[in-house]
């Protein structure tokens, strides 16, 4: 038998039909739907007079537009409370299991699939999203896909997509002090560029991912998109099916049993080839931060923003980066003054992201000039925080904690960062007016967001570890 | 192509579209610009090319940004909108938000030209009827220099012969595109015609999935 990746035998075992001269049918396992790339494709199904083929492999959650504050209120936007309505009346009306605000298990839909046990290895799931590359962490398949293909899958369970190229990104070694799985992201897409992985689906192999917890496996996953990669996977072990066991969806008993077998043989075979392959030493990684406008445009945070000629992007384009972040080439990032801490979204929500945040800024005190919005993935991450003590922390420190939904991670709701402020953010993307019009965000991880947000500027977090 | 049930039209379909270009020589242009999240607040597909790329075309006060291309009236044809969007690399990369190409679209281009397309927007805009095509970095540029030369240069797409042309000089080049959604954009078909086609085989293929 021909030697495979583990992304081949999720892929091929999905195949339904294979067009030749044209794409592949995939069988879609798990689709989660959200209120904003959702109603229309509900609007498709209905013209051309068609149903849901499988209702319950699709999971309904509230989350890019809901408010992270006073959620038991009635939504005031009128057009954001229409797609809250809207992806309500569609989830009952086609039989979809819906989690809609206040609901205990609402949260950020790559957050809570996770977490209840939908998402499990081998899957291939979908998701109007690019970030549903998260739950590749799990050793699915996962990708974000537009609206019509969200149509397509509630309609036929399958999508039709073009094979992708494989490549494998080893990182190898032992991570430092204060150096993160958002870091090790970071750094990587530095390295290739925003656009480097484009028409690839990724595999992280190599001790630094195997000794990861599957948070941070989300976190790396989660971040393919942002080097332009469909998504990335790691395969699962026994860190993966620990985090499994005795959730809400998960196998159970003999299933359980069955399952865990078949998981264990989800791994790239020796031998097996990929179209590109690049290797990292964990040891020149240290705690990174962007300073451009796309996700590429990153750095460790000691040095300082490169000159136009040593970046991939064209000078163009570069230039208009910095001039949008009102940054100059050669200067330092420590030292920047701050305005906003945003801790939150799919990338960066998770229980861990609230402990890494909370060790620094245990016994410290919020910088004055810093807003601050912490924003938990999930209702179920909400109460881990409180049950674990780390509320106690941040209020002593002066912070306030919000409720659960994407929040400043993309602004469509009131949490957006007012033009000309500077926000620290680990969220995933620094795009221009990405956490509100003419705001500026500088990507890092939580334990960097921390350390702005007791000291006021752009600092290194290892001085506090 | 073999596509058993073709049953209607879903978007224009796409042959040879000859015409005038609106050049946007930027790298990286991400989806959050062509339509920023706060747009995407509708539940119809209407209306999005008002807010096509708002935040380079209008100031904070709804104000147009002169120096923006889209305001640049050279690049009409007497005030009518283009239908070919001319971009650097990297074009539409970043969040998944079909709107993007919807408002591309709504705004009246029916194709993208640029030398590298982010893979998600790729697919989008083949699902909805526009035509993304690929070129070389090196005709790339001689398509903006031409635009720059003359504003009312005009550049040929031919789809049944995948090639695109500089009218001007003649110059082309081949475009890729594979066989199964070239037939669709030129007749106008969706993929969710051809998946209907094939319930039954889903359906015995979810026999064996977990669910
Ligand atoms: S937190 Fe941000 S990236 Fe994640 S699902 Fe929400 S909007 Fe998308």
């Amino acid at each position: 038998m021909s030697k495979k990746t583990l992304f081949d035998k999720v892929w091929d075992a999905h195949v339904v039909k294979h067009i030749e001269d044209g794409p592949d049918v995939l069988f879609i396992d798990r689709h989660f739907i959200h209120e904003v790339t959702s109603p229309v494709a509900f609007l498709g199904l209905e013209s051309r007079g068609i149903g849901v083929l499988f209702p319950e492999r699709t999971f309904a959650t509230a989350d890019h537009n809901t408010p992270t504050i006073n959620q038991h209120l009635p939504v005031e936007d009128p057009l954001s409370a229409n797609q809250l309505k809207a992806l309500e009346t569609n989830s009952s009306k086609y039989g979809i299991s819906h989690w809609g605000l206040n609901n205990p298990k609402n949260g950020i839909v790559h957050v809570v699939g996770p977490e209840n046990g939908i998402t499990l290895p081998g899957m291939t799931i979908v998701c109007g999203d690019s970030h549903t590359s998260t739950h590749g962490a799990f050793g699915a398949i996962a990708f974000g896909i537009g609206t019509s293909e969200v149509e397509m899958v509630l309609a036929s369970q399958c999508i039709m997509q073009p094979k992708p190229k494989k490549m494998r990104i080893n990182v190898n070694g032992k991570l430092g002090k204060g150096v993160t799985p958002k870091d090790v992201t970071l750094y990587i897409i530095a390295q290739i560029s925003a656009s480097g992985a484009t028409g690839y689906f990724a595999e992280y192999a190599g001790d630094v991912f195997e000794n990861m917890s599957m948070e941070g496996r989300m976190t790396v996953c989660n971040m393919s998109i942002e080097m332009g990669a469909r998504g990335g996977m790691i395969a699962p072990d026994e860190t993966t099916f620990a985090f499994l066991e005795g959730r809400e969806k998960s196998p159970k008993g003999d299933d359980w049993t069955k399952q865990v077998a078949y998981w264990k043989t989800l791994k790239t075979d020796d031998g097996a080839e990929f179209d590109m392959e690049l290797t990292y030493n964990a040891a020149d990684i240290e705690p990174q931060i962007t300073y451009g406008t796309n996700p590429g445009l990153g750095t460790g945070i000691s040095q300082s923003i490169p000159k136009a000629a040593d970046v991939k992007d064209g000078e163009a384009s570069y230039k208009k980066s910095l001039a949008y972040m009102g940054f100059s080439e050669g200067e330092s990032m420590i030292g920047k003054a701050v305005d906003y801490v945003f801790l939150g979204s799919c990338t960066n929500g998770r229980i861990e992201d609230f402990r890494a945040f909370a060790s620094i800024v245990k016994g410290r005190k919020k910088a004055d000039n810093i807003t601050a919005w912490l924003v938990p993935g999930s209702h179920i991450v909400e109460s881990q925080i409180k049950e674990e003590g780390i509320l106690d922390i941040l209020t002593e420190a002066g912070f306030a904690l919000r409720q659960p939904g994407c929040s400043a991670c993309l602004a469509m709701n009131d949490d957006k960062i007012p033009a000309g402020k500077l926000a620290v953010s680990t969220s995933n993307r620094n795009f221009e007016g990405r956490q509100g019009p003419n705001s500026k965000t500088l990507l890092a991880s939580p334990l960097v967001a921390a350390a702005a947000a007791v000291t006021g500027v752009v600092t290194d977090p290892r001085i506090f570890l | 192509m073999n596509v058993k049930k073709e049953k209607k039209m879903a978007y224009d379909s796409f042959n040879v579209l000859k015409a005038t270009c609106v050049p946007l020589p930027l790298e990286n242009v991400d989806t959050d610009q062509i339509i920023p999240a706060r747009f995407l607040k509708a539940t119809k597909r209407e209306g999005f090319g008002d807010n096509l790329f708002r935040d380079w075309r209008y100031n904070g006060d709804d104000s147009p940004k002169v120096d923006f291309v889209l305001n640049n009236t050279t690049y009409t044809d007497n005030g009518t909108p283009r239908k070919i969007l001319v971009a650097g690399r990297n074009f539409g990369s970043g969040s998944s938000r079909e709107h993007a190409a919807w408002a591309i679209y709504d705004y009246g281009f029916r194709c993208v030209i640029s030398s590298f397309f982010a893979d998600i927007f790729k697919g989008n805009s083949l699902n909805i009827g526009i035509l993304p095509v690929t070129v070389s970095p090196e005709f790339l540029d001689k398509i903006f220099t031409a635009i720059e030369a003359n504003p009312n240069a005009e550049v040929e797409v031919d789809l049944p012969n995948q090639k695109v042309t500089l009218v001007a000089t003649g110059e082309s080049e081949g475009f890729d595109i594979n066989g199964y959604k070239k037939h669709n954009m030129l007749n106008g078909f969706d993929d969710i015609d051809y998946l209907q086609s094939m319930k039954s085989e889903i359906a015995e293929f979810s026999q064996k999935q977990t669910s």
